[in-house]
């Protein structure tokens, strides 16, 4: 009986690993309620040649420390047919700062989506900052391309020496492959609705 | 007589500051920084000890909530020869000013290490591959096999994890 339940236990565990989509799957749709009051799906960005999918919030202090370069990835790559799309996945009854009406006052230029869906869910998402990078692939599909870290140093933007998401929106650009498409990083497990 | 009066005065300042000295010593060693190696070198052993080591941060309100499992007497008690170490992600610059006080504030018990790395795709797969890098998350060390879990752990769901790593 213990062995079972051990079973049972480890089992369950390896589903929660075995959640999250692959590179190469298609992207989940999704169509969830933006800053402005106003719903934003993925089918929206059809005419892109992708989506910067960042699963984000206020409170995590990772978070706070990607603030201002993902404010500069949509400035630097919306114009390139990349624009971002931030979602963010956390209750506010477990975070009061990432309650919907302090999400309006970041008064971001991209929408900043409240996601009472669970689509963190279908993509796997587990933490914030969490990124997913979209390719448009066929007429009204995105692929996943990339997932994991925006650079290599969390805690200081100044010591950056590796920009994964450029790099793999600029390998996109060039028709080379992207390397990596995996990355790991550090953030705040995703508590949801 | 005066000699001796400033001879014990002397003394007395003196200890004092051996005392400080010592104090600041194992205050110090409290929070040990550690870089990864470092710290599978100490929980890879062939000593049949229990090796729990929980990532956390002063930040990280879920590794908050969880942290006195860690510490609860039942779990000491149901397994021998347990060694709990709670591995801080506080940023290295918080240290003096956020993560001593916490640890002196809770009055902490179990060792507190603060990891000393920096980009974490070179060190999270070496924790275990399938952690995305979500915090809190535990591995469980015994003579170098170890299992691994990713979210918050009740009192229940950690002993049950202690449970696989002897099968």
């Amino acid at each position: 009986m213990r062995k079972i339940s051990t079973l049972l236990f480890m089992f369950a565990l390896s589903l929660v690993a075995m959640a999250q989509v692959q590179v190469g799957d298609v992207a989940p749709a999704f169509k969830l309620l933006n800053t402005d009051y106003t719903e934003v799906a993925l089918d929206d960005y059809k005419a892109q040649e992708g989506v910067i999918l960042i699963f984000t919030c206020n409170h995590c202090p990772y978070a706070k420390f990607y603030e201002e370069r993902i404010k500069q990835l949509h400035s630097a790559y919306k114009s390139q047919g990349f624009p971002v799309v931030a979602i963010n996945p956390n209750d506010s009854v477990k975070y009061k700062e990432d309650g919907f009406s302090y999400m309006v006052d970041k008064g971001y230029e991209f929408p900043y989506l409240l996601d009472n869906e669970g689509i963190y869910k279908a993509y796997g998402a587990t933490k914030t900052p969490h990124v997913f990078l979209l390719l448009k692939s066929g007429a009204d599909k995105f692929k996943v391309g990339y997932i994991g870290a925006i650079d290599d140093s969390p805690q200081d933007a100044s010591e950056v020496q590796l920009k994964y998401l450029e790099n793999a929106i600029k390998a996109v650009k060039n028709g080379t492959a992207i390397n990596p498409t995996l990355t790991k990083a550090i953030g705040c497990s995703i508590k949801p609705f | 007589m005066q000699l001796s009066v400033f001879d014990s005065m002397k003394r007395m300042v003196l200890s004092l500051f051996v005392l400080t000295g010592l104090f600041t010593h194992t205050y110090s060693q409290q929070v040990e920084e550690v870089t990864i190696k470092q710290l599978l070198q100490r929980v890879n052993q062939q000593n049949d000890s229990v090796y729990v080591v929980n990532f956390w941060a002063t930040w990280c309100g879920p590794c908050v909530e969880e942290l006195p499992v860690f510490s609860a007497d039942e779990l000491h008690q149901y397994q021998k020869h347990l060694k709990v170490l709670l591995v801080s992600l506080d940023f290295k610059s918080q240290k003096e000013k956020t993560l001593i006080p916490f640890i002196r504030q809770n009055k902490m018990e179990q060792e507190v290490l603060l990891l000393n790395e920096r980009n974490p795709n070179d060190w999270v797969d070496l924790i275990n591959p399938s952690w995305s890098g979500a915090i809190p998350a535990t591995v469980i060390y015994k003579n170098s096999s170890s299992v691994f879990h990713e979210g918050e752990l009740n009192l229940h769901e950690l002993k049950e994890l202690i449970k696989t790593i002897h099968h």
